[in-house]
């Protein structure tokens, strides 16, 4: 029987075509992948061979620090660079003969790992171990004990620009207790004081005063009290009242201390009442709606708002602007600051809420210590005039003696 | 009705008794105020008790009669260091006895002393050696640039940081009178502070706007729920 289109054997077109067939059989091999996959597959498998040990594998004391802590390095293995051999290495732990256990892994390119150990003066031993497709490979074991070191080398500079100022301040208080007269330029709104207090008594409205919404652990709360001891004793000296809600139950206390004092130093202690400075709640914007309330319900004349302040300031700002109360606020958080600037009358930025408790106490101790500041800033001033000098020419010539006294100057400022 | 519904519905109230204080103080935003006060006094002094005294002060002086709560505290032994910031806190309730309240300054002055002398540092660090360290390492007119207009560029903005640093240094210098070139120097310190403070005055504006809308959104939410 013929099948059509099929050759028969030994026909002419049989002829033809076997050698074709041969043909395309030995050049298939040689063609695309494609061709490939459809062939029979000869598996080669490849072994990879396990990577080369780390070598000189070394544990020492982490440095600078309160101890509880050691610094392991090694020499890469020589297979670090391949990513085929090398996936990483493992750090291993023992303690007194302990099996070694795994504390980290540190990727391929690391030669150094800290370790957190649980006991200070107590050797621990440790090996790196390199790992990947093809197995490990083990380094030689080293170990050291962690210790306590009593000074961090690496903030001696900061320890330096600390004693150049705490020295200035220190050296200016001596100076202002032997009786030296020290000057304070004017600020614009303690000068105010007395008449927005005035203003207060001759309007017959109670005095507002708000120290922040932060407790007593920031410093622009502790200035904002400091100032209120010196306001509250004009206020007594003028028969005025004082009105004070805290969001804080430690400020609220150390405002009492602080204005039964100054009532008491005014001569006023029958006048002092410990109702007016109260708690209100640590919940900011709920303080600030009783604030709101109270302003719009007590109308005071006057409003001070000394202290630390966040989202809360063109809130209360705004509100005593409405009812028409003289305002003088002071803050160092710069992102409220513009608020105050644009609501109230007299605004004392950053630094002018700490030096303002030395304008009004004239206190020996503050005038001291605001001279000594300002030696600081001083310093600081000179520096960046002469670190930019210096830069400059560096960077324009080169010369090494130049490069050298920059990077003297950039050391003592580099807060290590 | 369920729970949900009930939130949105106080949620949205409460929201528009705060707001109407914009037309004037009213009962409606008094009530609003008084249970705002309220509740977030009550809820602070909670979380004061259970996330402060209880786990940093309680289990570690008797970590066993409070392991069921504070996982932290179990298998521990009592840490009796702990005694001093009891005593140190008893003290400060002294304020309650009058005859002896005088004895609560002594923990106000660990609290201030210490807060002070730990903050000193830090703030030292970050707040005045940090930017010294940044200004003195730019160099006054640019030392690297491309061509002519990227080295006017550079040596403008160098010049405008460096020259707005001193002068804000000298407005803040305040044992010295500012008048003559220091006063000069001190006025344009004033400026450029107002300058940054009314770049930072409209980003946070901006900031504020979109805690509107996102207020606004909710009241939408609740409108939406009418239908």
């Amino acid at each position: 029987m013929k099948i059509s289109g099929i050759p028969r054997a030994g026909s002419r077109a049989a002829r033809l075509v076997a050698p074709l067939i041969a043909l395309t059989c030995i050049v298939l091999p040689f063609g695309p992948a494609s061709a490939q996959e459809t062939s029979p597959e000869v598996v080669t498998e490849v072994v990879v061979p396990p990577p080369a040990p780390p070598t000189s594998v070394a544990a020492i004391d982490a440095p600078n620090d309160a101890g509880h802590a050691l610094l392991v390095t090694w020499q890469a293995s020589p297979d670090d660079a391949n990513a085929d051999v090398l996936a990483g290495y493992r750090v291993l732990r023992s303690q007194g003969g302990s099996p070694f256990e795994e504390v980290g892994v540190a990727a391929p390119g690391q030669d150094s790992f800290r370790d957190r150990v649980p006991e200070n003066a107590v050797r621990y031993d440790y090996k790196v171990v390199s790992f990947g497709p093809g197995g490990v490979g083990e380094s030689g074991t080293a170990g050291a004990e962690a210790r306590f070191q009593w000074f961090d080398k690496t903030r001696v500079s900061s320890f330096v620009i600390m004693l150049i100022v705490c020295g200035a301040i220190v050296f200016n208080i001596l100076r202002a207790q032997a009786g030296q007269k020290m000057y304070i330029r004017k600020i614009a709104g303690m000068d105010a004081v007395t008449e927005a207090v005035g203003r207060a008594t001759e309007m017959g409205q109670p005095v507002l005063y708000v120290a922040g919404i932060q407790d007593m652990d920031n410093v622009q709360t502790v200035a904002g009290l400091t100032i209120l001891g010196s306001i509250s004793k004009l206020i007594a000296e003028y028969e005025t009242s004082l009105v004070m809600p805290c969001s804080r139950s430690l400020v609220m206390s150390t405002a009492r201390e602080t204005v039964k004092e100054s009532y008491l130093s005014a001569g006023r202690p029958d006048a002092y009442r410990e109702d007016g400075i109260y708690y209100v709640t640590d919940e900011q914007f709920g303080f600030v709606a009783h604030v709101d309330g109270l302003m719009v319900r007590k109308k005071p004349a006057t409003c001070f708002y000394l202290g630390a302040f966040f989202a809360e300031s063109l809130i209360l700002a705004e509100t005593g602007n409405s009812i028409g109360a003289i305002q003088v606020a002071g803050t160092a958080m710069p992102t409220q600051l513009p608020f105050f600037v644009a609501a109230c009358d007299y605004t004392l930025i950053g630094e002018e809420l700490f030096a303002a408790s030395a304008y009004l106490s004239q206190d020996e101790k503050m005038l001291g210590s605001l001279k000594g500041q300002d030696f600081g800033k001083g310093v600081a001033m000179v520096s960046i005039f002469v670190g930019g000098i210096l830069t400059t020419i560096e960077g324009l010539t080169g010369w090494p003696v130049i490069t050298m006294l920059n990077d003297k100057i950039h050391w003592l400022w580099s807060g290590g | 009705m369920d729970w949900s519904t009930v939130q949105l519905w106080v949620g949205a109230l409460l929201t528009l008794m705060i707001f109407s204080f914009l037309y004037k103080d009213n009962p409606f935003y008094k009530f609003a105020e008084h249970l705002f006060v309220g509740v977030s006094a009550a809820y602070w002094m909670v979380q004061g008790f259970w996330q402060q005294i209880v786990p940093n002060l309680l289990a570690k002086l008797a970590p066993g009669s409070f392991e069921n709560i504070i996982e932290a505290a179990r298998g521990q032994q009592p840490e009796l260091v702990y005694i001093i910031p009891l005593i140190l806190g008893l003290i400060l309730l002294t304020r309650l006895i009058p005859s002896i309240a005088w004895f609560s300054r002594w923990s106000m002055a660990f609290i201030i002393g210490y807060t002070a002398g730990s903050n000193l540092p830090r703030y030292l660090v970050s707040d005045f050696i940090k930017q010294v360290e940044k200004t003195l390492a730019l160099p006054l007119v640019a030392t690297h640039a491309d061509n002519w207009l990227q080295w006017i560029m550079y040596s403008v903005s160098n010049l405008v940081v460096f020259g707005g640093v001193i002068c804000g240094l000298v407005y803040f210098y305040f044992s010295k009178e500012h008048t003559g070139a220091f006063g000069r120097a001190s006025r344009a310190g004033i400026w450029v502070l107002m300058v940054a403070f009314g770049a930072s005055f409209g980003y946070t504006v901006m900031a504020r706007i979109s805690l509107l809308i996102g207020r606004l959104e909710f009241l939408g939410s609740w409108i939406r729920s009418f239908t």
